[in-house]
């Protein structure tokens, strides 16, 4: 239990401090996280989920931890100024684990929305998050999530009420900014009641050349008949570790997308959760990294279909250069109730050099006898034909990589329904093919 | 100086030897047919003088306008003004031809010292060139090749071959799996690109294509070696009679 000593000690230690600057409803759920961590620490690389993922050897670092919400001297509205014109969006701020209130933007939301901080939303409406917060990611879950819960005091929240459509997409950046090394416990609660519809889009982004360690848990609960997009991406850097933990609980005839992009990272390991709750949901479930020099990705997916008659269309694929490393554990779930089920799961991957890897492990539980599941993995390299006859036509065998590559993210990109930025990734995934991306100094979506 | 030359041209692949000896020369303004029976050669010259390097060049040598074609790369081969209509186009998911076309003309341009071409220009050169083929405006926003008919794979090569303009184009039996309306098309599209200045060599089993591509010079490949030229009525001969009296002679000698 090594790893997870100093995450006691600190607990231990400044439980009442942690408690002082953050919300009833956040410090409620801390004792019991505490004890579910200590039982269960860190999966460790023995367990099947985490062969290729070291936990332990991630937390191990000392890493500084804000419990104190000291204000760090950052006006992220100058580093991450939003400037494309296709890409307008209500923006929102979180530093390291704090939300920034300083300014928001001036967007006019339908009566009932709330966008904004975590922590300040808990105090005002306690009954709300009481109802919702750690009931979709629980404590007893794994170690990560435990330890999240544990330490965090602020984050995000998006909450729609009933019956309304929020036009404006929602634009949450999350900045690690911080001369020394830092760690981070990011929340994000999203509560879209029923037929209502919204899109939020999360940004990871480091700013500074020193290490930085997220664990971000990302609860969302969709009522009947709503439409939800959730676009996740990451341009991080080489020094920054990521934990996050996606969990999405779907009622009847509700529509959730969740796209998960990785243009650049440290090491990275993404989970999701989806679990499909009442009849006739509907989830895409998609992601796509590109990896080089020493990057790691891991992913998991855990699909529950509790219910009959739900769709599930799953789509990941990586791209891996270098002695970059790359996971896909993918796990559809098909109760026995749930009947006409459709789950689908595609797991693509591309390695380009002999010194990459890549693990990929579909899974399928399947209790019910009238469904059609499917999946299909497949992990190779360019194809040597294209590439020729690409030259042929004259293109340098350089270029020719590059739009193959470029090609092989398409789909996934496809996947994105959000005006603007579907254009930047893909300008985006080309520049990063060519290596322009290798440095993250902002935020990329919105700079040109 | 001539514009393609060929001398003792030796190729193999996974060590076995296809070409034995080719000698060939090709001036502007010409037609070359190179027919044979099945295994003799004729796609692995066409593969070997644009670079594919799934072949290997053990002996001889290639001039392409005075130049040592075997020491350029095969983007560089294009960009020389070497085209291959290939015998099986390749697909390729997620390159639109719009993208394809205007990353492979602006390599060209950059290569004659060019800017990249506007995308008006552009436009309006794919507009112009797909005339030609009458390749529909549909196919030309999709995919490379992907999900094209065999015809539509073979009118899109000579689309293609339109927009790069090339010098010599080769044509690794464009006529197969066409039916006889895209054959016209296509050999209506061959024709009208033909100048004074470039040069076609046409690789063919059949007769059938030279009815509407005319050669002015037919030759014969079998075992690797160029064993028989002369003019258009060889061609014909050849459909009448078959390759067996050829193989016979060359067998016998």
């Amino acid at each position: 239990m090594k790893a997870e000593n100093q995450y006691i000690n600190l607990f231990t230690q400044y439980e009442q401090l942690i408690n002082q600057h953050a919300a009833e409803p956040l410090n409620a759920k801390r004792k019991e996280a505490f004890a579910d961590f200590q039982r269960a620490g860190f999966p460790a690389k023995h367990e099947e989920d985490y062969q290729y993922t070291d936990v332990a050897g991630a937390f191990a670092p000392d890493y500084g931890v804000n419990l104190n919400k000291i204000t760090i001297p950052v006006n992220p509205y100058d580093v991450f100024r939003c400037d494309v014109p296709n890409l307008s969006t209500a923006l929102y701020f979180v530093v390291n684990d704090s939300f920034y209130d300083k300014i928001t933007p001036a967007v006019e939301f339908p009566e009932g929305v709330y966008a904004g901080g975590l922590n300040n939303f808990a105090r005002q409406y306690p009954d709300i998050v009481n109802r919702y917060y750690g009931k979709a990611a629980k404590t007893s879950h794994d170690g990560i999530i435990a330890l999240n819960t544990m330490l965090a005091q602020d984050g995000f929240v998006l909450y729609v009420p009933k019956g309304v459509a929020v036009e404006k997409p929602i634009q949450l950046i999350n900045i690690f900014r911080s001369d020394v090394d830092t760690m981070a416990n990011r929340r994000i609660l999203i509560i879209v009641e029923a037929y209502s519809e919204a899109k939020l889009l999360v940004c990871d982004h480091s700013a500074d050349p020193v290490r930085f360690l997220s664990t971000e848990v990302i609860e969302i609960f969709v009522e009947e008949g709503t439409r939800f997009d959730y676009y996740d991406l990451e341009e991080s850097t080489t020094d920054t570790t990521r934990f996050s933990s996606l969990h999405v609980k779907q009622a009847a005839a509700s529509n959730v997308l969740v796209n998960g992009i990785t243009l650049n990272n440290g090491l990275t390991r993404n989970n999701y959760y989806i679990e499909l709750e009442g009849e006739y949901a509907e989830t895409t479930l998609c992601g796509m990294s590109i990896l080089d020099k020493t990057q790691h990705v891991d992913t998991y997916s855990f699909v529950t279909h509790a219910v009959p008659n739900c769709t599930s269309t799953e789509l990941f694929k990586n791209v891996l250069n270098d002695c970059s490393t790359g996971a896909f554990s993918g796990r559809i779930l098909v109760k026995q109730d749930a009947q006409k089920t459709a789950a689908y799961q595609t797991n693509r991957n591309l390695v380009a050099t002999r010194e990459a890897r890549m693990y990929s492990k579909p899974q399928l539980e399947i209790y019910a006898d009238d469904v059609k599941c499917s999946h299909g993995m497949t992990t190779g390299q360019l194809d040597e034909n294209a590439l020729f006859y690409m030259q042929s036509r004259g293109l340098s065998l350089e270029e020719a990589r590059m739009m193959l590559s470029v090609a092989f993210t398409a789909d996934v990109i496809d996947h994105v329904h959000l005006e603007g930025l579907k254009d930047r990734l893909g300008i985006l995934v080309d520049k990063r093919f060519r290596g322009e991306l290798a440095h993250c100094s902002g935020c990329n979506v919105c700079h040109s | 100086m001539n514009m393609l030359e060929i001398k003792n041209l030796h190729a193999s692949i996974n060590g076995k030897e296809i070409l034995k000896g080719i000698n060939l020369t090709v001036n502007p303004g010409k037609v070359h047919a190179i027919m044979g029976p099945n295994g003799s050669g004729k796609s692995t010259l066409g593969s070997v003088l644009v670079g594919n390097p799934a072949f290997e060049v053990t002996e001889g040598e290639v001039l392409f306008e005075g130049k040592d074609l075997l020491e350029l790369s095969p983007e560089d081969r294009s960009r020389e003004g070497l085209f291959l209509s290939f015998q099986y186009p390749v697909e390729i998911p997620g390159v639109s031809m719009v993208n394809f076309m205007r990353a492979a003309l602006n390599e060209h341009r950059k290569y004659k010292g060019l800017e990249p071409v506007s995308a008006t220009d552009f436009l309006k050169l794919m507009r112009e060139k797909r005339a030609i083929v009458e390749l529909d405006n549909k196919l030309a926003s999709r995919s490379v090749n992907e999900g094209f008919s065999g015809g539509e794979k073979k009118r899109n090569e000579i689309f293609q071959m339109a927009m790069l303009e090339p010098k010599l184009a080769i044509l690794d039996e464009t006529d197969s799996g066409l039916d006889i309306d895209a054959l016209r098309i296509v050999a209506n599209g061959v024709n009208t690109l033909k100048s004074p200045e470039n040069a076609t060599i046409v690789i063919t089993h059949y007769q059938r294509l030279l009815d509407y591509i005319k050669p002015d010079v037919v030759h014969v490949l079998y075992k690797g070696r160029i064993v028989k030229t002369a003019g258009p009525e060889l061609a014909l001969e050849l459909e009448e009679k078959g390759y067996d009296w050829i193989k016979q002679e060359v067998d016998e000698a």
